[in-house]
């Protein structure tokens, strides 16, 4: 872990990264309406989500076990929002 | 010794931390399920609400955040860059000053809400709405979420000064290493949680 430390040229870059990401969401959502601006949206902050946690957060050099501790939470929230919302769709209302 | 080595020390602060990150997307998540439900369930209204916001001041203070999470990073770098104490303390200091700017920003931003009429129950004034009881909803979420993210952003700063004052012992960058990148960890995860927070509240109106 100590050996290898991420370069400051590879963290600059992801936070350029993250600025284009910003600006890019914010043109699509001028851009793009309804269904398709909130999935353009969501798409973006997934992969700045992504660069935070995979560069940042240094999950790319993570042991295996910290790893899926960090999905773990991603997948129990998946489970709470998908059998909410299946709730809520077979409803009949 | 609790641990075999310094690397396996690293692994369990590391595991720990993620597994409480791992509760805290849960915390959050329960109420954007809820705010996710609602929004689909009251389209109009919701976008109404969103559109009541303002996306530029929204989009600076993500801006705010994103930096601020840059300076955390080079912060861990200097602090895994053994003996820099000073430049570990001068990037502490500036992830703190970045989340303090935006902790104001949101604060100028409520006042205005505040004159807007746009805080439920408090003061709500929606005569130009046209689904106002729905659009008090989204701004209940709005103000649960954004005021959630704003006490974990405080308690961050309170814990980056501290950090940050604790530099100044000398024997500080070879056992405190852990702790920054730990407190690392921690702000980028708010910052992630502003990442979903922004085009969520912002954005989709």
């Amino acid at each position: 872990m100590t050996e290898h430390k991420t370069p400051t040229s590879t963290l600059f870059a992801t936070l350029i990264a993250l600025m284009v990401l910003l600006a890019l969401s914010v043109v699509a959502s001028k851009m793009l309406q309804g269904a398709a601006a909130t999935t353009a949206a969501l798409a973006i902050a997934v992969a700045k989500a992504l660069l935070v946690g995979w560069i940042f957060m240094d999950l790319r050099r993570s042991s295996p076990l910290t790893r899926l501790i960090a999905v773990s939470g991603l997948f129990w929230l998946l489970i709470m929002v998908v059998l909410t919302a299946m709730d809520f769709a077979t409803r009949g209302m | 010794m609790q641990f075999d080595d310094a690397e396996q020390q690293h692994e369990a602060a590391a595991l720990g931390m993620w597994a409480f990150l791992a509760t805290e997307i849960l915390f959050f998540g329960g109420v954007l399920t809820g705010f996710v439900i609602y929004r689909h369930r009251y389209l109009e209204a919701f976008a109404e609400g969103g559109k009541e916001l303002w996306p530029w001041i929204g989009t600076a203070n993500t801006a705010v955040l994103l930096l601020s999470s840059f300076a955390m990073a080079m912060a861990v770098h200097e602090a895994e860059t053994q003996g820099r104490r000073k430049h570990i303390a001068r990037y502490l200091l500036l992830t703190a000053l970045l989340g303090a700017t935006f902790i104001c920003v949101k604060a100028v931003e409520y006042t205005i809400d505040w004159h807007e009429g746009l805080i439920p129950s408090l003061n709500w004034h929606p005569e130009h709405l046209s689904h106002p009881d729905q659009t008090q909803m989204f701004f209940f979420f709005y103000f649960f979420l954004t005021i959630l993210h704003a006490i974990h952003m405080t308690a961050g700063i309170g814990v980056i000064l501290i950090v940050a004052w604790q530099t100044r012992r000398p024997d500080f960058s070879s056992e405190k290493k852990t702790t920054v990148e730990m407190l690392g960890l921690y702000w980028h995860f708010v910052d992630v949680v502003w990442i979903f927070l922004f085009p969520l509240l912002y954005l989709t109106a």
